[in-house]
């Protein structure tokens, strides 16, 4: 067997990765000011954003595939790593854990996030969405002396570990039918041979379904969101509730579009009964939260929902609207999440959502800005969340689901109660008490940079979609 | 009929032990229960010729993380452990589904066609070597989720360093 060493051109950007998380575990070490090390992994980022470009290619005997759609989905996972650390930075000192490998541990996630949007094989799938999940669960539990935060990492990997084992199940039975893990060879198999009927293969589907939708958080498999997101520190749910639901979209395009493509009306009748059970637990429940985090946590679960629309569509045009709207989603959530960080202060959780109650008194500004990123998430315009929901509704008009889009905008009004909700506090209750809000210049800088996308997103959408349409060619 | 009986005995004696791990009351006889558990384990590696498996199998599970497993059921108060009831109130809901998704699996085995063989034939394998084998294949065709298992690996350690090393400020 001769080994020729594999062109490790297209996995560039995920080894500058890995190398960026390496170094800041090791000068966890040596530096005391852990701001250094955020402020270092950012600049990091920043370089393996530039070298995406040019980093196009197959290679390891195609495991790995580095096109527009898996370059897309790394833009989100760096918008969102990013706004994450720049809002950790002073937050994670008021919880006291002030420590290097907060940092490590999510540049080590989001290079398994990477991993899962090149995935080619599903091996390769396995382990990156592995190296994701485990940093996150170590992430959700790293306010040790919090006992929710415990209960959170806990809820989270036994919950991940079990439907890690329906994604095995599913890897194993398709092996066993194809005698491949190749994406594309799957695909190229189940045609060749006329599987498309095949019992076993749709139990595959669905078992793959379980697993996928775990990972984005759509009902019946949410159960661990509202309790997780809860529990952990408020920055990284943040992360969590962006970063690996992206990814989970990333690898349910490909793996459905790619290799089930051809029993796609099986998988787009097993996705549209969960896709408005999704929007529906979502919205719903959402509406008799009181805690900011499990609000936000209920409204993660239905955009989930109204995310899946674009898979649902089975064309590109629903993948890139798909795309747009996780981007989007990106901007706008971590803003949200951006102001929450501010609101905990020494001794002061900030979490009930009656601590809103008359912020736009006291805080202007700040409430001004929840003001826009709650606007978005509801989807009025001008904001980027009217235009993520048009786009995507439209693509589901255009693939024939008109009355799948009637409910979508149904619950998309009734979560207009609960978002405003918060608007209505901030607006017109006065203040019972007086909320100190813990300013930073690193949150400062994250929230300036979500308000202004979310803004510039909604009055100028075509450069998004543009570049979601242009990332999807050839897909 | 001989291998058949083989495997119906593993598999059949898999599915029992697992049972029996996750119903004990006491701690350390369910990790006992496991030990019995990985072994037959080892012996489905065997049977399927994979040697190598099999003793990583018993090196790796039965020697490594079992015994991990017994200093953490050390530390747990076994007097208080034995009163908690095992199953929370639910249980007979998720044994409902579980076996629902028993019989669809089997109902939807039994259109299960088995796809093209690889390769790696037995024969192949045996006159190679087991261990050069897998070896060769880490190493060259899965050298990249081979490096990305090293990755997790630390990824695990880094953890449980964090959440259980490392010191309170203030």
């Amino acid at each position: 067997m001769n080994f020729q060493f594999p062109d490790i051109g297209p996995v560039i950007p995920e080894l500058i990765m890995t190398a960026i998380a390496l170094i800041v575990l090791l000068a966890d070490l040596l530096i005391k000011k852990k701001e250094v090390l955020a402020l270092f992994s950012i600049a990091g980022i920043a370089a393996v954003a530039y070298t995406l470009i040019g980093s196009s290619g197959v290679t390891f005997g195609g495991m790995f595939i580095s096109d527009g759609y898996s370059t897309f989905f790394k833009l989100i996972f760096f918008v969102n790593v990013i706004l994450s650390v720049l809002i950790s930075i002073k937050y994670i000192v008021i919880e006291k854990v002030n420590f290097g490998e907060y940092y490590a541990l999510i540049l080590f996630s989001t290079t398994g996030m990477m991993i899962m949007a090149s995935a080619a094989d599903l091996i390769v799938l396995y382990l990156g969405l592995e190296l994701m999940a485990l940093s996150t669960y170590v992430l959700a539990g790293f306010i040790r002396h919090d006992i929710k935060s415990n209960e959170a990492a806990l809820k989270y990997f036994l919950l991940g570990a079990f439907s890690t084992a329906f994604l095995l199940y599913g890897i194993s039975m398709i092996y066993g039918l194809t005698g491949t893990t190749n994406i594309k060879a799957i695909a190229l198999y189940i045609s060749e041979k006329g599987l498309t009927g095949n019992l076993s293969l749709l139990l595959s589907v669905i078992l793959f379904t379980v697993a996928f939708g775990f990972k984005i958080a759509a009902a019946p498999f949410h159960m661990w969101a509202p309790d997780v997101y809860e529990g952990a520190p408020t920055s990284i749910t943040a992360f969590m509730s962006v970063g690996p639901k992206a990814a989970g979209f990333a690898v349910l395009g490909r793996v459905f579009m790619v290799a089930f493509v051809s029993v796609k009306v099986d998988w787009v009748a097993i996705l549209i009964p969960i896709s408005i059970l999704t929007m529906g637990v979502g919205n719903i429940v959402a509406l008799s939260q009181t805690n900011i985090k499990r609000m936000l946590a209920y409204s993660s679960i239905a955009h989930a929902g109204y995310a899946l629309l674009g898979i649902i569509c089975a064309n590109n045009e629903g993948l890139a609207s798909m795309m747009n709207y996780l981007m989007i989603y990106a901007f706008m959530n971590i803003g949200a999440f951006a102001v929450i960080t501010m609101l905990r202060s020494e001794g002061f959780r900030g979490e009930d959502i009656t601590d809103y109650e008359g912020l736009a008194k006291t805080h202007p500004l700040s409430a001004a800005l929840m003001l826009i990123f709650m606007f978005s998430l509801t989807g009025i315009p001008p904001t980027a969340g009217f235009i993520g929901k048009l786009y995507i509704f439209m693509s589901a008009i255009n693939a024939g689901y008109t009355w799948l889009v009637v409910i979508a905008v149904i619950f998309s009004a009734i979560s207009a109660y609960f978002y405003l909700r918060i608007v209505m506090y901030m607006y017109m209750k006065e203040p019972k008490e007086v909320v100190t809000l813990t300013k930073s210049p690193s949150t400062g800088i994250a929230l300036g940079v979500a308000a202004v996308a979310v803004l510039v997103i909604g009055i100028f959408p075509s450069f998004l979609v543009d570049l979601a349409r242009a990332a999807i060619k050839g897909f | 009929m001989i291998p058949e009986l083989f495997f119906a005995y593993f598999a059949f004696a898999i599915v029992l032990f697992s049972i029996i791990v996750i119903t004990r009351k006491n701690p350390v006889h369910s990790v006992l229960w496991m030990l019995l558990l990985f072994f037959h384990i080892a012996g489905l590696y065997l049977f399927l010729n994979a040697e190598f498996m099999a003793v990583m199998q018993v090196i790796v599970y039965a020697g490594g993380i079992l015994v991990l497993f017994l200093f953490v059921v050390m530390l747990v108060s076994l007097k208080e452990e034995i009163k908690v009831a095992r199953f929370i109130g639910a249980w007979p809901t998720g044994f409902t589904f579980a076996v629902a998704l028993f019989i669809v699996i089997l109902m939807s085995l039994r259109s299960f066609v088995a796809g093209p063989q690889g390769k790696y034939t037995i024969d192949l394998i045996k006159s190679e070597s087991n261990i050069k084998v897998l070896g060769k294949l880490l190493y060259t065709d899965f050298l990249f989720p081979f490096e990305i298992a090293s990755l997790i690996l630390l990824v695990a350690m880094v953890g449980a360093i964090v959440l259980a090393k490392k010191r309170f400020k203030g």
